[in-house]
């Protein structure tokens, strides 16, 4: 108990001596851990670099003003295909992340032992594993272009919709399939009737929060090949064209701040 | 719908009322994938040419290759680890102030736009954009990966920091000031304990995607498992790139189901 | 004690909420505030302590006039007055402890409340009050673990740990069952008497007012449109209140409460001795 009397008054402290303790012991690891991965970092850091840092930004921000106005005659294909990346990514993944949200979720699916699992395990290799690693394992398998870079984006988004989308169906309100049960439907009268219903505006809204968050990531897929504005921002920055580089960057703000705004837009329109 | 006096014929009302407006969408969607689909400068020779190699190509990741390149493995490894521990914590000790700037029923109005700014500027670049840059002012290695993963961890857990303190119970925290509570008494006894079991979950998860950031920033010379990882698909060393796959799987594995424990604890 | 000089709140929409409203309460008096939802009840109390900031008028707490103290003197003013709220407004992550010593904010500094070393003093009272409650075994319970009636309890112990010279008391039994509604409203009618507390209480039940009140202010759209004894309530008076309505019932259930009061106290007394031990109200 963390009270206790003593002398007649009685003494409340918020935790007991035990507990404090750990807490502080927890304190203690977790600033030990914290140090010594700095001290790793550092020794493989060259501080004289890190010094120096302030003065190459100043530098580097100078080259970069003003932004090449005229390189957006060349930007506006790679913007297109940046937008065609994450759109189509995005709609191979949804077309495949349905089933196996389905797969995965507790209540629909059609084994809890054998295809669960594996819809897991597909959830979470897909998850794991960056859309650029991706990419750059299709680059290599399927060559440099657009086509791996949709590929890469719809493997990494599987993943994030599924897990939304099958988190979604477990967290329906099992009272209305039990109406719907009740009638005597199939199973699949049940599934367009009690279950698809109560999921469609969760499924809109996390397909929309992906195609948001594909646009952002397929603007770097092109740094390791596959297509996109991350193509022109790779070769600017090795011929050292600073003020490409800058007008790129600018490019890439406002395609994410639209997308941002035109998925906040639709998302509101659906809810 | 069509009415006569013993019939009535009923049909479902489609989602989006007006007919020009549904088959001006479902035009706009033909539209837009023939164009992007016409556009799309695919070399269907190379592609094929990869499916006929496709099935060689995957066998060469199997079996994964543990042993052969197992040191510099464990190097990044490791060096991704340290990245993602350091950045999470320095990041998220950073974007607390931020986050509180940045919720409307805490600052001022000028205070609330600029700590937005920030959290929208440092949300737009993905990492590995900023690991480009900070590679090229502070040199190759885990320092740059770190302060990418750093600003990263600021933009994503400011936001949602800020985003949960304006859904607070609004009255919890009028009951604290109401007894004479200064500012920061305020913080602690109002604030802290609604926003508190959230937002350690959310630490726990950006703690999980700084980890799977850090695999790719290597990739642009951010330090880390990435390079390792790069370089073995340049040597063509598939096996030692699935070896290297399934270590992150495997982290990310366990790290999600900890983590899940984690938040029913802290509940 | 509280004086409240042409006291007017205008909401950003344009809606005026009070209109210049005066009023004073002794020391020692508990006064109740009737009126319909959207009379301004909720505002003038917010006004006294400035969770709301009223747009004209002045409101002295004793010597000191609230409506133009900056930051620290405002929490200072605080201090000095308690509060009970409507949905009892406990911090339900901090537990029963925590939450009846965060009124003592106002007087201490920010590390001991931040490490939680309250002056012994403080925890005394504390157990104190919980005990005076019912409550004192419940002091290591998160609060979000209490039921309503326990829950309002705390939130007395955190208004009166405050040592104030006014509660300001915002319908708190609009959530609570009959039963345990005049419990509560018993507990702080008592509880004011024993410290000589000048309150203001919203509520909007009539007929608990005028069980429990010496006082009642009837408020509409922002004016004060009754100010006197419970037996007052005339129908008409309630008519200009709340609009028209058959209020001869709700007079008799009055006069029949007060004559019942005796009695009432006794089934309250074997309620108590009944309910005390593990009480979960």
């Amino acid at each position: 108990m963390p009270t206790q009397k003593i002398a007649g008054s009685r003494i409340w402290h918020r935790r007991t001596t035990a507990k404090q303790f750990a807490v502080w012991l927890g304190w203690l690891t977790g600033i030990a851990i914290f140090v010594y991965c700095w001290r790793l970092i550092s020794e493989k850091t060259i501080w004289f670099f890190v010094t120096d840092a302030p003065k190459q930004a100043v530098d580097m921000a100078e080259r970069m003003v003003p932004p090449k106005w005229s390189y957006m005659e060349v930007l506006w294909a790679p913007i297109w295909d940046t937008i065609n990346i994450a759109t189509l990514g995005t709609m191979i993944a949804i077309v495949i992340a349905v089933p196996v949200a389905f797969c995965a979720a507790r209540n629909t699916t059609p084994s809890v032992h054998f295809v669960r699992p594996a819809a897991l395990f597909i959830i979470v290799s897909s998850r794991s594993i960056n859309s650029l690693i991706w990419a750059l394992m299709l680059v290599t398998l399927i060559g440099p272009g657009i086509l791996a870079g949709v590929i890469a984006i719809g493997l990494r988004s599987i993943g994030f919709c599924a897990k939304l989308l099958y988190e979604a169906i477990e967290e329906i309100d099992h009272s209305q399939v039990e109406a719907v049960i009740a009638t005597g439907a199939t199973r699949s009268q049940q599934l367009s009737f009690g279950i698809v219903p109560q999921i469609m505006p969760a499924f809109a809204g996390i397909s929309v929060f992906r195609w948001d968050i594909n646009i952002r990531e397929s603007t770097v897929l092109g740094l390791v090949g596959a297509g996109g504005i991350g193509l022109q921002l790779d070769s600017s920055i090795s011929t050292l064209a600073w003020t490409q580089v800058s007008l790129i960057l600018l490019v890439i703000l406002a395609t994410v701040i639209v997308s941002e705004w035109v998925s906040a837009k639709i998302r509101h329109a659906i809810i | 719908m069509n009415q006569t006096a013993s019939t009535r014929i009923w049909k479902r009302p489609p989602f989006i009322k007006s007919p020009i407006l549904r088959w001006g969408l479902w035009f706009g969607v033909a539209i837009y994938l023939a164009l992007a689909f016409g556009t799309m400068e695919i070399d269907w020779a190379r592609a094929a040419e990869g499916v006929t190699r496709g099935k060689r190509f995957i066998m060469a990741f199997f079996p994964p290759d543990f042993s052969s390149r197992w040191d510099s493995i464990q190097d990044g490894i490791l060096e991704s680890m340290w990245m993602t521990i350091t950045s999470t914590v320095i990041g998220i000790m950073l974007s607390v102030p931020v986050g509180l700037g940045a919720a409307r029923n805490l600052s001022y109005r000028p205070v609330y736009l600029f700590c937005r700014g920030i959290l929208a500027v440092s949300r737009t670049f993905p990492e590995i954009i900023l690991a480009i840059f900070f590679v090229k002012l502070f040199g190759f290695g885990p320092f740059a990966g770190f302060l990418a993963l750093s600003v990263g961890t600021i933009g994503f857990y400011g936001k949602l920091l800020a985003e949960d303190i304006e859904d607070m119970d609004p009255v919890q925290a009028e009951a604290i000031k109401s007894v004479g509570a200064g500012w920061l008494q305020w913080l602690n006894y109002a604030v802290q304990p609604q926003v508190m079991p959230r937002m350690i979950g959310l630490g726990i998860y950006r703690l999980d995607i700084n980890f799977r950031e850090s695999a790719v920033v290597g990739i642009v010379g951010g330090g880390g498992i990435g390079a390792t990882l790069l370089t073995s698909f340049d040597r063509y060393e598939f096996d030692s790139a699935a070896a290297i796959l399934m270590v992150i799987i495997g982290i990310v594995m366990v790290m999600e189901y900890s983590s899940g424990y984690i938040r029913r604890w802290v509940q | 004690m509280l004086r409240i000089e042409n006291l007017e709140k205008r909401y950003q929409t344009g809606d005026l909420a009070l209109n210049s409203v005066n009023l004073e309460v002794p020391k020692g008096q508990v006064m109740a505030l009737i009126g319909p939802s959207g009379a301004g009840k909720s505002t003038l109390i917010r006004c006294v302590n400035r969770l709301v900031e009223p747009t004209a008028g002045k409101v002295f707490l004793g010597d000191i006039e609230l409506a133009h103290l900056g930051a620290s003197d405002l929490r200072r003013a605080r201090s000095r007055m308690g509060m009970i709220f409507q949905e009892y407004a406990l911090v339900e992550r901090l537990s029963v402890m925590e939450n009846v010593l965060s009124g003592r904010l106002g007087y201490v500094g920010f590390w001991r409340s931040f490490l939680r070393k309250f002056p012994q003093s403080d925890i005394d009272e504390a157990f104190n009050l919980l005990t005076r409650v019912g409550l004192d075994h419940m002091a290591n319970k998160r609060a979000d673990e209490l039921s309503g009636g326990q829950r309002q309890r705390v939130g007395i112990c955190r208004a009166l740990i405050q040592n104030p010279d006014l509660l300001l008391v915002d319908e708190p039994t609009a959530s609570l069952d009959p039963k345990t509604s005049r419990q509560i409203m018993r507990l702080i009618c008592e509880l004011c008497e024993e410290r000589q507390l000048a309150a203001i209480i919203n509520i909007h039940d009539v007929l608990l007012a005028q069980m429990f009140a010496r006082r009642i202010v009837g408020l509409q759209l922002g004016n004060i449109v009754y100010d006197g004894p419970p037996e007052g309530l005339s129908p008409e008076v309630l008519t200009q209140i709340y609009g028209e309505e058959d209020w001869e019932a709700t007079i008799e259930a009055a006069k029949d409460l007060d004559e019942d009061e005796a009695e009432a106290e006794l089934v309250e007394a074997v309620d108590n001795v009944i309910t005390k031990p593990g009480s979960t109200t």
